[in-house]
């Protein structure tokens, strides 16, 4: 094992806008943390659905929303050590195969809001080899912006269940905080789809 | 229960009640870590069609999972036995913070008649833990109240944003037989 991950070279900020750009009616979940202020850089979204706590839950959000909307693309943007706290859904996401869901995990190998401690994917624990154990049809590590790039192409093909780990560095932007009021955040997202607050 | 006469509830199939209430309560997506308790609900949901059934690893991976139904404008229930209760306690919050509907069914250990004591401390907080986290509680030990109280829970999450649970309590279920 050792650190051989520990950082990759991409900028975080840069592949969440490239991942964002010209998005149509694509889904996104993130992560809480550095990935939620990533999102919420790139653009506020009636469409985005931040997390602020239930830390390793984001994965299984996506899959609830991406079995209850067939038609729509889901992207969950999410963090190593989100994924890794919640790591057995992806068993679970991979028993189901929603094929309109798509995981893009910014792995910098570290717990970047408490302190940046290295996490187990800096340690040398590959999340998208976990996910193609586990079974999902479509598993990338990438190290620079043309895989960001063909991932981006894939997003909306809802051809199958995918994850990407994108290598980022280990580095807190400014961060740009998404709103807290979940209850606000879940109306938005709920009645850009057509549904009725109660 | 060697000295259980007759009694009102005995005639009552309340393990098919528990799935037909879901059914009547729309929901569409059935998701749980399985328990004996909750068999009968899990073989119905695995086959029905219009269900999607979902084992989990662990219970919290189900709140997140209704959680993000609900976003896609879907009713769910997540089945459990009260020692995964304890897993879900963090991921609570993601309830009390968005306000959406989580049906809980908990199927009782720790509570009556338990052989194995390793499942008395998380049995006997499960419901005092879930208070705390803010959910409402019910508990069923009669055949005949599954029903309406599942009814009444699936009531008040799906018409209130609420956290229900409804516990079925281990006298209703029956003494585990440990030797046969």
């Amino acid at each position: 094992m050792g650190q051989v991950n520990a950082t990759g070279a991409l900028d975080r900020r840069e592949v969440v806008q490239k991942l964002l750009a010209g998005r149509k009616d694509l889904l996104v979940v993130t992560g809480l943390g550095s990935p939620s202020y990533d999102v919420m850089a790139a653009g506020d979204h009636d469409n985005n659905y931040y997390l602020w706590a239930a830390m390793g839950s984001a994965a299984m959000v996506g899959l609830g929303l991406a079995t209850a909307k067939p038609d729509h693309s889901v992207l969950v943007i999410t963090g190593d050590g989100e994924m890794l706290m919640g790591m057995g859904g992806l068993a679970t996401i991979a028993t189901r195969k929603p094929a309109n869901l798509t995981i893009a995990i910014l792995d910098n190998g570290h717990f970047g809001e408490t302190g940046m401690q290295v996490s187990h994917a800096g340690l040398g624990v590959n999340l998208d080899r976990v996910a193609q154990a586990c079974g999902f049809g479509w598993t990338r590590e990438i190290r620079d912006m043309a895989g960001v790039d063909d991932l981006r192409g894939r997003l909306s093909s809802r051809d199958g269940v995918k994850l990407a780990t994108i290598k980022v560095k280990a580095e807190n932007p400014p961060r740009v905080l998404p709103p807290r009021d979940g209850v606000y955040v879940k109306n938005r997202f709920r009645a850009a789809l057509g549904h009725a607050p109660l | 229960m060697s000295d259980a006469g007759p009694t009102p509830g005995s005639q009552v199939d309340w393990r098919h009640d528990v799935f037909r209430i879901l059914k009547e309560a729309d929901v569409k997506h059935v998701v749980y870590v399985p328990d004996a308790g909750h068999s009968t609900a899990i073989r119905l949901a695995d086959e029905d069609n219009a269900i999607n059934s979902v084992v989990l690893t662990t219970e919290e991976e189900g709140i997140g999972y209704l959680a993000g139904a609900w976003l896609g404008g879907e009713r769910g229930a997540l089945l459990m036995q009260s020692s995964g209760v304890g897993n879900c306690i963090n991921t609570l919050a993601l309830q009390a913070c968005t306000r959406f509907p989580l049906l809980m069914v908990v199927t009782m250990r720790g509570d009556w008649a338990e052989f194995n004591a390793w499942q008395n401390p998380m049995g006997q907080a499960t419901e005092k833990a879930l208070n705390l986290m803010g959910v409402l509680t019910w508990r069923a030990d009669e055949p005949q109240d599954v029903a309406p109280l599942l009814h009444g829970a699936a009531s008040m999450a799906f018409n209130g944003d609420a956290a229900c649970a409804l516990l079925l309590g281990q006298r209703l279920i029956g003494e585990k037989q440990w030797v046969k």
